[in-house]
């Protein structure tokens, strides 16, 4: 199709073609172009349909507040809904298609919607699905939802990337249009570090649409020229498809920019878009201003926009929705399009002003104080009817018509911070209010400086302002002339006349008579007023409609349109792709995880891993012939009983504490005593929180007079570390005492089971002595192993087998665990995973992260007595509570099913055999359960009511959840070795 | 946010935990009367100022100082910065 709408001049490369798709058809644009100034040029004014009816809708705007001109874009993978056609670059091979209609846009069945309309008014949801409730999930959400979706999503993998970034600068500037430039202009030369950001693909703004000279060049070249004056300066960064969405605390700025977007596919090593975290010192806002329509009956027809939207399709892409066209103004901007449109050769029918003293700008027929009243024209605009000063109607063929009400200065990042817009009636519009974010200024169209000096002066002022508070000396250069136009503008909001619904918000496809009704049913604050109608929560939140939907409310409650007020504006200023938002973090980097020293040694057995505080553990390591984890596990735990094993225990926080208090610390960290611990000595610390309850648990080991290494469980490894960091700085500044976390510094393996000693003599080096007399159960000490390595020996037992650990630095860890292999083959060494471990220390009845569970005291883990009451220890005030210590208070046992296959379950509540199973009559419950291949049975620990005192009862283990209920006996928790001699053999 | 580190300068607020209420360095003497009820006091009952809040902030991923941020909750305008280490001292607390 040949681009007949396309007129002479503008800002769009002839010399090449760009060729393009809208569903299915070809046309050609020109580079410059946007895909909704290529569809125009080329004739094609229906782009959508809305959302609710499914009217045909046409290009309202020229700019990002586009309501109507929603398509999708690309196909496969990289298919992408709801983007707007005004701001979309124009590139060769690019595939749109319309949404919300079907089969085809000039026919779409979902039109009938329309014949309905009386029935879909606002509150209708509220109003017709009430009733019967259980409908709602099952029937009417799901045909509402297939009914009133924009586009769609592809279903596949994004292929782009996309990245998160951050920039620091003194002055981030908001818009590159006459004022953005004449501020970075002036901040740029005086040597401050600008950021200028622009959501446009080229800078200039208003200045690239209008036709306005600057000195002696047209605004366009000045734009340019300044572009290239800033591009040459170190101290500027220029980021033109930039969108600032947001202004958060203290002078930090969301923005987000398009990278390839304009491209077919990004280049190779290049993302999709970037998520920039702005740094400012101060910031300075000129992102322009909006023009806002005036309501009549049927104003949404393909072929109605807005009068400066109409004039930078004619002036900037050189294309015009139609051959002839009218304007409808209040203001005198609105005569400017009717000026530059003629100028280009489009026939201009008439210059419809509601102001009966309406001046003659343009050289056409002024029709002052008439207004239009009907429109008609299939899937198009072909005519207007107006009602004329005199009272007379009259009919106007026209084939598109210019619409302006007023331009709307662009507060939105003004009041990110709750601050509120001050009504200026001067230009009849809402303006910045004096509560502006912390380091923020305005400038030009958007502080209300409409004309281009007063666009141009603004900016340079604040620009010098600001360096002025950043005592950087401001460059003095000359402003440029322009046209200072004052602001002639009579409010007028809608046409009352005419029969068909005029339309304010038209992607959510709200009418006059919406708010009306609002009014009527008294939904009547603003905040009201948005939910009920829906006005503004739209993609485009109501950036045109808005300001018609306040204006129509205050003139029904009778008040002024400052006293209605506005709605809140929040982030992010246009909407934002979920991927950008992410980032990088998908797929194994939302959530990395960490690998232990051992980690490749473990991989090469083929163990099978488990994530434990976002370590990846070896969970057991499966042999040959072993079908089910159940058969690795067992015989890692009978091997270790049986001979010795080795774990990698390496996750376990590492907490370094040193100085001369480090004694008098540990003993207000630890519910138990630490001071007399002997230097080469380990012992059980028992953790609490304030209130008392047991926060963590670990082995503390003294290495000399003011050094300890603490350790804590996987898990609260970091929430320890910082308690501990809380007491010292904020309980006990005085203590001489410091801390490190060594936890990622040591790779450490638990060695345990009968034949451990005899392994680790073989590593030890010979000068150490590690005899059970020299080094017994609990002593901790330095050595060199393998012939000088240091290392860390640990006499300690989770086990419940004669077992060490040993610590290497991280770097050898990979080593010693082939070297503990190598060395251990004639004892027929078994590595073990948290399976194993977790069978053990079950079986031996040690506590771990399902005892500790928040709710449980030193009392409930019978380890009561070594709550200290000599010494004050975090938390050991308030265990001495009442509720805390009752006389039945929970306590860790044992239980035996009565039946060893039969599985206990974690989770399942205790019962007494005799009466009611429910919540009342609770005996407590149990915390881990595992099968043990040392006593052939089903084994369970937990928390039983008096639990010390029921040893041999018999009770009911109940689980709802699994339909569970068998008889279990109570039995001591340690299960294996209750003595202990084992692990001092 | 910001958060003005009185040792490392501006410092982004995504570097800290928040813990809460500064009144957590005021922790009674174990050895009072009424020790019991004046932890409970401590450790249960918070201001909620809509306002100026004196709180603690950890520079966890930083050189892991606990800080006493002065912070308007409705504003989030930080008005001081102080090492949570001198508040201590300041009140009185030493061992």
């Amino acid at each position: 199709m040949s681009q007949k709408n396309r007129l002479p001049g503008g800002q769009i490369d002839r010399s090449q073609n760009l060729d393009f798709t809208f569903d299915g058809k070809r046309f050609t644009g020109h580079p410059g172009d946007t895909l909704a100034s290529a569809l125009m040029a080329n004739g094609v004014r229906l782009m959508g349909r809305s959302f609710k009816y499914h009217r045909p809708r046409g290009v309202l705007t020229s700019g990002s507040e586009e309501p109507n001109a929603l398509v999708e874009l690309r196909s496969g993978a990289r298919q992408e809904p709801n983007t707007r056609a005004t701001t979309a670059e124009l590139f060769d091979g690019l595939e749109a298609r319309s949404q919300n209609r079907w089969p085809s846009l000039t026919f779409d069945a979902m039109a009938v919607n329309d014949r309905f309309s009386n029935f879909l008014t606002a509150g209708f949801y509220y109003k017709t699905f009430m009733w019967p409730a259980a409908f709602w999930e099952k029937l009417y959400e799901p045909i509402i939802r297939k009914a009133a979706g924009l586009g769609s999503l592809s279903l596949e993998e994004d292929p782009d990337s996309y990245d998160k970034g951050y920039l620091h600068c003194d002055l981030l500037i908001v818009g590159a249009g006459p004022a953005g430039l004449s501020a970075a202009l002036t901040a740029g030369r005086s040597g401050a570090r600008v950021i200028l950001a622009d959501e446009d693909f080229a800078m200039g703004g208003r200045l690239n649409a209008e036709t306005f000279a600057i000195d002696d060049t047209a605004g366009a070249e000045w734009a340019a020229a300044a572009v290239a004056e800033l591009h040459g300066m170190n101290n500027v960064r220029l980021m033109p498809r930039t969108t600032v969405i947001g202004g958060f605390d203290h002078g930090i700025y969301g923005a987000v920019e398009r990278v390839s977007d304009h491209l077919p596919t990004p280049a190779p090593g290049k993302s999709r878009q970037i998520l920039w975290r702005v740094y400012t010192r101060r910031a300075l806002l000129c992102a322009g201003a909006i023009e806002r329509p005036i309501a009549f009956a049927n104003n949404d027809r393909p072929g109605i926009l807005l009068a400066g939207a109409m004039r930078a399709y004619a002036n900037r892409w050189a294309a015009t929705p139609a051959q002839k066209v009218a304007v409808f103004t209040n203001n005198d901007d609105g005569h400017r399009t009717a000026r530059d449109l003629m100028a280009k050769g489009v026939r201009v029918a008439a210059v419809i002003d509601v102001r009966p003293d309406a001046p003659r700008i343009a050289d056409c027929e002024l029709l002052a104080g008439a207004q239009v009243i009907d429109t008609s024209g299939r899937l198009g605009l072909s005519f207007v009817k107006l009602r004329q000063a005199d009272g007379s109607e009259r009919i106007i063929e026209c084939g598109a018509l210019g619409v302006s009400g007023g331009w709307n200065p662009n507060v939105h990042l003004t009041c990110h911070q709750r601050g509120r817009p001050a009504w200026n009636p001067a230009i009849s519009a809402f303006v910045p209010g004096t509560d502006l974010p912390q380091g923020q200024s305005v400038a030009g169209a958007a502080a209300g400086a409409f004309s281009t000096h007063a666009a141009l002066r603004s900016g340079a002022e604040q620009a010098a302002a600001i360096l002025g508070d950043l005592g950087i000396k401001p460059d003095k250069a000359r402003l440029p002339r322009a046209e200072d136009a004052p602001v002639n503008i009579q409010p007028f909001w809608h046409v009352t006349e005419g029969r068909g619904r005029a339309w304010l918000d038209q992607q959510n496809d709200v009418t006059v008579k919406d708010v009306k009704l609002a009014h009527q049913e008294n939904f009547r604050s603003v905040e009201h007023l948005k939910r009920y109608t829906t006005l503004g929560m739209a993609t485009d939140q109501g950036k045109t409609s808005n300001m018609g939907g306040l204006a129509i409310m205050a003139e029904l409650a009778g008040k002024s349109i400052p006293g209605v007020g506005t709605t809140i504006f929040r982030p992010p200023y246009t909407p934002v792709a979920m991927g950008t938002l992410g980032g990088r973090a998908r797929g194994a980097h939302f959530h990395p995880v960490r690998e232990t020293p051992s980690h490749i040694w473990a991989r090469e057995q083929g163990a099978v891993f488990v994530e434990a505080g976002n370590w990846l553990r070896a969970q057991w390591f499966p042999r040959p012939g072993e079908t089910h984890w159940r058969q690795s596990v067992d015989r890692e735990v009978r091997a270790v009983r049986g001979s010795v094993g080795v774990c990698d225990v390496t996750t376990l926080g590492k907490i370094d504490v040193q100085g001369t208090d480090a004694a008098a610390f540990l003993n207000k960290v630890y519910a138990n005593g630490f001071a007399k611990l002997a230097v080469g000595k380990t012992r059980y610390g028992l953790m609490l929180r304030e209130d008392g309850i047991v926060m963590d648990d670990g082995t503390t080991a003294r290495l000399a007079e003011d050094h300890f290494v603490m350790t804590t469980t996987t898990a609260n490894a970091v929430p320890v570390y910082r308690h501990l960091e809380f007491v010292r700085q904020c309980l006990f500044p005085d203590m001489d005492v410091q801390l490190i976390s060594t936890t990622e510094a040591w790779a450490q393996y638990a060695v345990a089971g009968p034949n451990a000693r005899k392994l680790l003599q073989k590593i030890v080096d010979p000068g150490f002595d590690i005899s059970n007399e020299a080094f017994p159960f609990m002593a901790c000490g330095a050595v060199t192993i393998c012939g000088g390595l240091r290392a860390r020996l640990f006499r300690i037992s989770f086990s419940g087998e004669l077992a060490y650990e040993i610590a290497v630095p991280t770097r050898y860890g990979d080593a010693l665990i082939r070297r503990l292999m190598a060395a251990g083959e004639e004892f027929d060494v078994t590595p073990y995973g948290t399976e194993a471990l977790g069978v053990m220390r079950i079986e031996k009845g040690h506590a771990a992260g399902n005892e500790l569970n928040g709710t449980t005291t030193a009392l409930n883990l019978r380890m009561g007595r070594m709550v200290s009451k000599k010494k004050d220890a975090i938390g050991s005030t308030l265990s001495e509570r009442a509720g805390l210590n009752t006389p039945d208070a929970l306590a860790l046992v044992g239980f035996l099913p009565k039946l060893p296959e039969e599985k206990v379950t974690a989770g399942g509540h205790l019962m007494n055999r005799e009466g009611p199973l429910d919540a009342k009559h609770d005996q407590g419950y149990v915390t881990s359960a595992c099968y043990s291949p040392i006593l052939n049975s089903h084994i369970g620990i937990g928390y039983l009511k008096s639990g010390s005192e029921r040893m041999g009862e018999r009770l009911r283990l109940v689980s709802p959840l699994t339909g569970q209920n068998i008889e279990v006996e109570v039995v001591s928790a340690h299960f294996v070795d209750p003595e202990g001699d084992r692990l001092r053999a | 946010m910001m958060i003005d580190h009185p040792l490392l300068g501006p410092r982004d607020a995504q570097e800290f935990t928040y813990l809460g209420d500064a009144s957590l360095i005021d922790r009674p003497d174990w050895q009072a009367e009424d020790a019991v009820d004046q932890f409970h006091d401590y450790l249960y009952l918070r201001d909620n100022p809509a306002g100026e809040h004196r709180e603690l902030w950890f520079h966890e991923v930083g050189d892991r100082s606990w800080l006493v941020v002065t912070r308007n909750t409705l504003t989030h305008q930080i008005t001081s910065v102080e090492l949570a280490r001198d508040v201590a001292r300041s009140r009185g607390r030493s061992k």
